[in-house]
């Protein structure tokens, strides 16, 4: 589906400050984040002051203030993954990419996050790579999956160019 | 599809969906819920799919893609009715095998089968595999008759019966009443009785009520809501209907987390299909009932599962509880009365209604009716969703149904209740599932999460994660959950990383008194629990911690070492290559070592020696 504008998310919902977080929820599912245009717009769309949308922005885990990398690896941190070591994959996504949960690697390419539960317990531990659900998963198989995600994406990049 | 507008029509589309289906000779009932996407089962029902239709299928055998059969650690799964057959970890390869053998010859195909680990036999029907056997599964068996994005299939399988069945005459009051007989208590933690929940919001002046399913399961290692609202949608909308017909709403929410993107796409589906059919919306089936549901997604906060900071958030603000003086089924969402249920909540109503209370009642014990679902989860063999009566002893759970630990372990303890329950440790396995048992145990039933531990799993590590959890998740208004909880994670980091001592212990038991006397909502109130309980039960390895500075299990980074064990090592070179951090050396054949200055305890070597070679001590 082609995103829709912040003109179609708003449609319906003007003027109905219960409707703010399913609007914020459509605007970061289209956009991947919620910029501070977007915010202003929302407001206004909205009938919520610019403070009260920032607050409730910031609030809520599902809402990112700034443009994720181009492939989000969620790491599932529930109590059944825990009790499987699921910290220890933590730790290496974090020594492989360099970077914290909730940052982008400079090239854009990843982002990390940290999730409370994904809900797919009995198959842990589990980390998400877009919306698609890696389980069972091991230190060992966490590197090479990013090594893999990685060469996928410089040999798209290759192709890209010589087309 | 047209609506319908009396109850008469509603039986008659029943008659003629069961008409149209008389030809049909088998059924294929595939797990589409997302632990079996997990493992790719999508690709298997197109495979299935396309075989079907290949081999002159399609019209006598149906494919049904179901929500969780519950069994996801063999997953992909497929039952096949009539014969009741089961496959497990099926591929998309198998495909027409299952259709050319199973289907059209009814012959088995023995690789598909599970085999019981017991006694290393295969078993053809899944009533007889040990983990559904010891099972009652009255509200997880109707997801495998039912395709959640259907109405049809819901219908047909006597779906919104119980709904005709107080519109043509039982009063609200009666409802209630019944629902009060049954026993039912709320299935998300409190265990607040239903009927007098309902009751006091009937009771309550004001003719604009509201219900209200809770669909923020937000309890790490929980995820049967998830998996009845995305299996059987309607099951939960139709107890809502019957709910706010008891009480006098016109209005529902069903509060559903953005983290399950498919139980929010089927609760959207079944609302929309329910609209159509005229369930939803202004005299429903011809009666003077007028009811509507919305869906709200949530955003990614714990503490939307506590009920006032829920209904702010549908409210569209941000969600912090409230002081309760005042309860919610009086002044509730927008200030109106309001009942809230747990999802699982209300999937019991329907078959109160239609089986009568003493029927719910006959199950369970004294104060704790029916069945309850609960996410068997962690370090154990058969993990997946289990739905037990109430009353059901902890050992029966553990281990008839889960099996025991894996890799020949030792079971050492069980969590229940999430965040603000409790651990248990093997010797109070006896105890029953039950409100009052499990809460005087110092634990709780909560939303029902089981996660099962093992001697590699650190007590203390537990108590930490969960502080952790509660640490981030707290909202922050009030100052003992707040604060209180900073300073126990501060603590109990402390002892996690060698830096513990011995008077620690007793600050950490009166902060945790503290926080529990104090804090505002439920969630701060029993955010104790987790430390409480493992003190309890567990205090030898907080001492082994605080004094020898070790960690039994091999978990807290900072206390342990890893190493290479000579007699199991062969040489073959696997964690070598795997070590990022060039901690490991040896020659071809030769016993490796770990360089103890370099290696990060990342675990890499660990997960990939086939020898179990790698220690940590």
């Amino acid at each position: 589906m082609p995103p829709q504008t912040l003109e179609q998310i708003l449609e319906g919902r003007r003027s109905q400050p219960h409707q703010l977080i399913e609007v914020l929820q459509d605007v970061q599912e289209d956009y991947g984040y919620i910029s501070e245009k977007d915010m202003q717009a929302v407001s206004q769309g909205v009938g919520v002051p610019i403070m009260e949308v920032y607050r409730v922005a910031s609030f809520y885990k599902a809402f990112r203030l700034r443009p994720a990398g181009k492939i989000v690896l969620t790491m599932c941190m529930g109590t059944a993954c825990h009790v499987r070591s699921s910290r220890l994959l933590l730790d290496q996504a974090i020594g492989q990419l360099g970077i914290k949960p909730g940052e982008v690697t400079l090239d854009g390419l990843f982002s990390i996050e940290r999730v409370n539960c994904l809900g797919a317990c009995a198959m842990g531990p589990i980390v998400e790579e877009n919306g698609s659900y890696h389980h069972h998963m091991t230190p060992g198989k966490l590197r090479k999956l990013i090594e893999a995600i990685r060469r996928r994406e410089t040999e798209d990049n290759q192709n890209d160019q010589t087309q | 599809m047209t609506r319908l507008n009396s109850f008469r029509e509603l039986e008659h589309l029943r008659e003629q969906l069961r008409e149209q289906r008389k030809n049909i000779t088998s059924t294929v009932m595939i797990c589409g819920g997302t632990s079996c996407q997990a493992s790719r089962s999508r690709a298997v029902i197109d495979a299935v799919r396309k075989e079907l239709s290949k081999q002159g299928l399609g019209m006598s055998v149906r494919l049904c893609v179901t929500g969780c059969h519950g069994f996801c650690e063999q997953g992909p799964v497929m039952i096949i009715e009539p014969s009741k057959m089961f496959y497990c970890h099926v591929s998309p390869d198998d495909a027409f095998e299952i259709v050319s053998q199973t289907l059209v010859k009814g012959e088995v195909i023995e690789r598909l089968l599970y085999t019981d680990p017991a006694t290393g036999e295969r078993v053809q029907t899944y009533p007889e595999i040990p983990f559904y056997r010891a099972q009652d599964r009255q509200i997880l068996s109707q997801n495998l008759m039912i395709d959640p994005c259907s109405i049809e299939d819901y219908i047909t399988a006597g779906g919104y019966s119980a709904l005709t069945k107080v519109l043509r005459g039982i009063a609200p009051v009666d409802i209630i009443k019944e629902i009060k007989s049954s026993g039912l208590r709320g299935r998300g933690g409190g265990g607040f009785p239903t009927g007098r929940k309902w009751d006091e919001c009937a009771e309550a002046p004001g003719d604009e009520k509201y219900v209200i399913c809770n669909a923020d399961e937000g309890d790490p290692g929980a995820y049967m809501d998830r998996c009845v609202l995305e299996g059987n949608p309607h099951l939960v909308l139709e107890g809502m209907m019957i709910g706010a017909w008891a009480v006098g709403a016109q209005k529902g929410y069903v509060y559903v987390r953005n983290e399950y993107p498919l139980a929010v796409k089927h609760s959207r589906i079944a609302v929309k299909q329910a609209r159509e059919l005229g369930l939803f919306g202004n005299n429903i089936l011809g009666s003077s009932f007028s009811f509507d549901v919305d869906i709200a997604r949530g955003g990614g906060a714990f503490v939307c599962g506590e009920s006032t900071a829920l209904m702010a958030s549908v409210e569209g603000k941000v969600g912090e509880p409230r002081p309760k003086d005042v309860h919610a089924v009086v002044d509730g969402l927008y200030h109106k009365p309001t009942v809230l249920n747990n999802v699982e909540t209300w999937a019991n109503v329907p078959a109160i209604i239609l089986n009568g209370a003493s029927w719910f009642a006959s199950k369970g014990t004294p104060d704790s009716k029916g069945t309850k679902i609960l996410a068997l989860t962690g370090r154990i063999k058969n993990t997946g969703l289990v739905e037990v009566a109430m009353g059901t002893p902890i050992r029966t759970v553990v281990f008839d149904i889960g099996g025991g630990a894996v890799n020949g372990k030792q079971v050492k303890a069980v969590q229940i209740g999430g965040p603000s329950g409790g651990c248990l440790p093997v010797d109070k396995f006896d105890l029953a599932v039950d409100y009052d048992v499990l809460a005087e145990a110092g634990s709780m039933v909560g939303s029902g999460g089981m996660v099962v531990m093992d001697e590699e799993s650190c007590m203390v590590d537990v108590a930490k994660y969960f502080l952790a959890f509660l640490q981030d998740e707290s909202c922050g208004k009030c100052v003992p959950c707040r604060i209180g909880i900073d300073r126990m994670l501060e603590i109990i980091t402390d002892i996690t990383e060698g830096r513990g001592r011995p008077e620690q212990i007793d600050v950490l038991e009166e902060l945790a008194d503290t926080v529990s006397q104090t804090a505002l909502c439920g969630l701060g109130k029993t955010a104790p629990n987790p430390v409480l309980t493992t003190l309890r039960y567990f205090r030898p390895e907080y001492k082994a911690h605080i004094y020898q500075k070790k960690c039994q299990a091999g978990v807290c980074k900072a206390l342990i070492t890893y190493s290479i064990d000579p007699d199991k090592c062969n040489g073959c070179g696997v964690c070598l290559r795997g070590c990022a951090h060039k901690a490991i050396t040896g020659g071809k054949k030769q016993v490796h070592t770990i360089d103890t200055r370099l290696c990060q305890k990342c675990g890499i070597c660990r997960s990939e020696c086939k020898f179990d070679a790698i220690q940590v001590v």
